[in-house]
C-alpha cells in the first residue's frame, strides 16, 4: 500500500534531486573537506556552495551558517551560547508553545538558578507582544520565540518581536525549524541574531541542522573539537548531509511560491471539505497567520490515536496532539496553552502536506475520514451525551 | 507507534459488544474525557445469574477499546461473583499483552467491571473513604495502593502506567512514592510474586506452550508429549513415542519442559510424568 503522507511536519520525503546530489559522496568522493589533498579539497568546494544555497534561502551570508546535525542541536548551541557569553544575566523569555528542544532546556537551566518566561498564547494561539515586552527586562539575556508553530502552524509575528528585542539590545533566537521553506525568510531585513533550521523538514535527510549565526553575535560554541565550521562547531563535516541540505536549500527557495499556491489550496480544500461533512469539527489555531501546508483539525468526543489507526488502515498518515499518542498522558502542551478544551484537544488531528502531494490523495481522505469518526462516536460514551470532568468517575 | 499485540489491533478495529443496554442489570461509568479515557460498561444476566450480554462504549485510545472488547467477551457466562475475580492483568493476558504505558487500560476496564457488580448487588460505588492523591486525574488513594498490590509495581513511573496517576503535574510523585513504600512495608517487603493465573487460563497457556514450544522439538527427535491433567501447580503429562523408552526422558522432562514452561506460563510450575 503505497502511503498517503500527510504527514511533512514530522519529517518529509528526501527529494530525489537531493538524494542524487549527495550519493557520489559516500563511496566516490568520501575525502574529508580538511584534508590538504585535493581529494578532500574538491569536497569542501562543494561544502562552500552548499552554504551559499542555504544561505540564500535565509537571506542571509554564507559565513553566518553553521551546519549542525539537526534541529535540537542548534536550538541547545544557541541557548547555552547566549547564556555563556553574558554570565551576568539570568533571565529567558520564551513562550508556551516552543518545541521541546527549546522548552526542555529552559526547563533545566530554571532549575539552575535562571528565571524562564513562557509567554502565553490566546485561544487561537497568537502572541500578544505588548505582554512580551512587558516580559523583557534589563537582566534578559536571550529571547527564543519559534517562527511557526510544529503543531498548528500559527506563525508568529517575528519581524516585530526580533526588532523589539534589538531595540532593547537583547539576544534573538527563533527556531525557524518549520518556516524555513514554508514561508519567505530574509534575514537581512530581519534583526534576529540567531536561527535554528532543521534539514529533513524541507526535503533533505535527517541528521543535519543549521545555526544560522548574525555576523558578530557574540558565540561559545557547543561542541569542541576541531576547526571546522570556523571554530563554531567541532566535528567532521557530514558532506554528503551537508550538499543535500544545500540542494534542499535550492529547491525550496524554488518551489516557495507553488508551497503557497498548490500547497495552500490542497490544504484548504481538504481542511474546508472535512468541516462541512463532519459535524463538530474546528480548526485549531489563527487561520489567516499560518503555514500553508498545516491543518490542526479538532473532532470532538473522540480521541485521536484511534483516528490515526483506523486512517492508518488505508495508508493515510497524520499525527495527533491526543494524549495517548504523545507517551504522556495528556494532550499536547501547545493545545493546553491555547486552552482547548479537553473534548476538542483528544481528539486533534494534524496534517501537514508538502508539494508532493496530489489532489486524488486529498480526495481519498476526504473520503475515508468521515466515516471513521463516524464509527468512533459510535463508540463514544460522550456523543450526544457530554462530557464530564476528570475526578468525578 | 505503539507496539500493540495483533489481538489488540484485530479488538479494536472489530471491537465485540459495542453499545448499551436497555435496563441492564449492572451499569457503570468510569474516567472522564478530561482524563482521555472513559468507559460506560453495562450487563445482563440471565435467569441462572450469569452474564448474557455485555456492552461497552469507550472514548479512549486503540487499546482502551480493545480492553474494554476484551473485558465484555470474557465476562460473558460468567457469574458475577466470577466476573468479580478479573483482574486487569486477565484483562491484558486476554490480548496478549499491553505496553506498559497502556496498562490503565486495563484497569479501566476492571474498574468498570467492579462498579457494574456493585451496583448490581446494590452497594453504594464509593462506601469508603477514600483520598484523591493525584488531582491532574482524580486518582485516590485506595486505586493507587491496590495497583500497586495486584501488580506489583514498584515505582512512581510504573503507578503512572498503571492508574494514569502523576501523569500531569506531577506534584503528588512524593505521595504516589510514599504509597508504594506503605504497601510494601504492609507486604513486609514482598509482594506475591507473581499476579494470579485463573485455573483456565493456566491450562490454555500450558497447552499452548506444549503445542508451540515443546512438541516440534521432540516429534523432531521422534518423541512426543501429551497433558493429562494440571492440579495447582502440577503439570501431568505423558510421553509418548521414542520419549517413552527413552533414558533421558525424566533430564527432558525437567530440563526442558518444565523450564520451559515455567518460562512462559507460571514460574512455579512443576512436571510430573504419569502413565496414561
Amino acid at each position: 500500500m503505497k502511503p498517503v503522507y500527510m504527514d511533512n511536519n514530522a519529517t518529509t520525503s528526501v527529494a530525489p534531486e537531493v538524494v542524487e546530489a549527495m550519493l557520489p559522496y559516500f563511496h566516490e568522493l568520501y575525502g574529508n573537506p580538511s584534508s590538504m589533498h585535493s581529494f578532500g579539497g574538491q569536497v569542501m568546494k562543494e561544502v562552500r556552495k552548499a552554504r551559499e544555497q542555504v544561505s540564500a534561502l535565509l537571506g542571509a551570508s554564507p559565513e553566518e551558517i553553521v551546519f549542525t546535525s539537526c534541529g535540537t542541536e542548534s536550538d541547545n548551541t544557541a541557548i547555552h551560547s547566549a547564556l555563556s557569553r553574558h554570565p551576568d544575566k539570568k533571565h529567558i523569555v520564551t513562550s508556551r508553545v516552543e518545541h521541546p528542544a527549546i522548552r526542555a532546556v529552559c526547563a533545566q537551566l530554571a532549575t539552575q538558578g535562571y528565571r524562564v518566561s513562557e509567554l502565553p498564547v490566546d485561544a487561537e494561539g497568537r502572541l500578544d507582544l505588548e505582554q512580551y515586552k512587558r516580559a523583557l527586562t534589563p537582566d534578559t539575556a536571550l529571547v527564543s520565540l519559534m517562527w511557526a508553530n510544529n503543531e498548528t502552524g500559527v506563525i508568529f509575528p517575528l519581524e516585530k518581536a526580533a526588532e523589539i528585542a534589538r531595540e532593547r539590545n537583547i539576544l534573538f533566537h527563533t527556531d525557524a525549524v518549520q518556516a524555513v521553506g514554508k514561508i519567505a525568510i530574509d534575514l537581512a531585513k530581519t534583526p534576529i541574531d540567531m536561527l535554528s533550521l532543521s534539514g529533513h523538514k524541507l526535503h533533505a535527510p535527517k541528521g543535519i541542522g543549521v545555526l544560522y549565526l548574525r555576523k558578530g553575535t557574540k558565540f561559545s560554541p557547543f561542541l569542541l573539537g576541531g576547526h571546522q565550521e570556523r571554530g563554531r562547531r567541532g566535528g567532521t563535516e557530514a558532506t554528503s548531509s551537508i550538499i543535500a541540505l544545500g540542494v534542499a536549500a535550492e529547491l525550496a527557495l524554488k518551489n516557495l511560491e507553488m508551497e503557497n499556491t498548490f500547497v495552500k489550496g490542497l490544504r484548504d480544500r481538504l481542511e474546508n471539505a472535512i468541516l462541512s461533512i463532519v459535524p463538530n469539527t474546528k480548526v485549531n489555531g489563527d487561520r489567516t497567520n499560518r503555514l500553508p501546508n498545516t491543518s490542526n483539525i479538532s473532532f470532538e468526543f473522540v480521541e485521536g490515536e484511534g483516528i490515526l489507526l483506523m486512517m492508518d488502515q488505508y495508508g493515510i498518515c497524520a499525527s495527533s496532539g491526543s494524549a495517548c499518542t504523545s507517551g504522556s498522558l495528556q494532550p499536547s502542551h501547545v493545545l493546553r496553552a491555547m486552552g482547548i478544551p479537553f473534548t476538542m484537544a483528544h481528539g486533534s488531528i494534524r496534517f501537514s502536506l508538502s508539494i508532493y502531494n496530489t489532489e486524488d490523495e486529498i480526495d481519498f481522505v476526504i473520503e475515508k475520514l468521515p466515516p471513521i469518526i463516524e464509527t468512533l462516536r459510535g463508540m463514544s460514551p460522550y456523543w450526544k451525551m457530554g462530557p464530564r470532568l476528570c475526578g468525578q468517575g | 507507534m505503539w507496539d500493540y499485540t495483533d489481538k489488540v489491533k484485530e479488538h479494536f478495529l472489530n471491537p465485540r459488544n459495542v453499545g448499551e443496554i436497555e435496563n441492564p442489570d449492572g451499569v457503570a461509568e468510569v474516567g472522564s474525557i478530561a482524563c482521555g479515557d472513559a468507559l460506560k460498561f453495562t450487563f445482563k444476566l440471565d435467569e441462572n445469574g450469569r452474564i448474557l450480554e455485555a456492552k461497552f462504549k469507550t472514548f479512549g485510545c486503540a487499546s482502551a477499546i480493545a480492553s474494554a472488547s476484551a473485558m465484555t467477551e470474557m465476562v460473558k457466562g460468567m457469574t458475577v461473583d466470577e466476573a468479580a475475580k478479573v483482574t486487569n492483568q486477565d484483562i491484558a493476558n486476554y490480548l496478549g499483552g499491553l505496553p506498559e504505558e497502556k496498562m490503565h487500560c486495563s484497569v479501566l476496564g476492571r474498574e468498570a467491571l467492579e462498579q457494574a457488580i456493585s451496583f448490581y448487588k446494590g452497594a453504594p460505588v464509593q462506601a469508603e473513604e477514600d483520598k484523591i492523591v493525584c488531582e491532574c486525574f482524580g486518582v485516590t488513594q485506595k486505586e493507587i495502593e491496590r495497583a500497586v498490590r495486584e501488580n506489583r509495581l514498584a515505582t512512581v513511573e510504573d503507578v503512572t502506567n498503571y492508574t494514569k496517576a502523576g501523569g500531569g503535574c506531577g506534584n503528588c510523585h512524593p505521595l504516589i512514592q510514599e504509597i508504594i513504600d506503605h504497601v510494601l512495608a504492609e507486604a513486609g517487603g514482598a509482594l506475591p510474586s507473581m499476579p494470579k493465573l485463573s485455573n483456565i487460563k493456566k491450562i490454555k497457556m500450558i497447552e499452548e506452550t506444549l503445542e508451540r514450544e515443546i512438541r516440534p522439538a521432540l516429534k523432531h527427535d521422534g518423541g512426543d508429549i501429551e497433558l493429562v491433567d494440571v492440579v495447582g501447580n502440577r503439570v501431568m503429562v505423558a510421553t509418548r513415542g521414542a520419549c517413552s523408552s527413552c533414558q533421558a526422558s525424566n533430564q527432558t522432562l525437567k530440563n526442558f519442559v518444565e523450564v520451559k514452561l515455567r518460562e512462559l506460563v507460571w514460574p512455579e510450575l512443576v512436571v510430573e510424568e504419569v502413565s496414561a
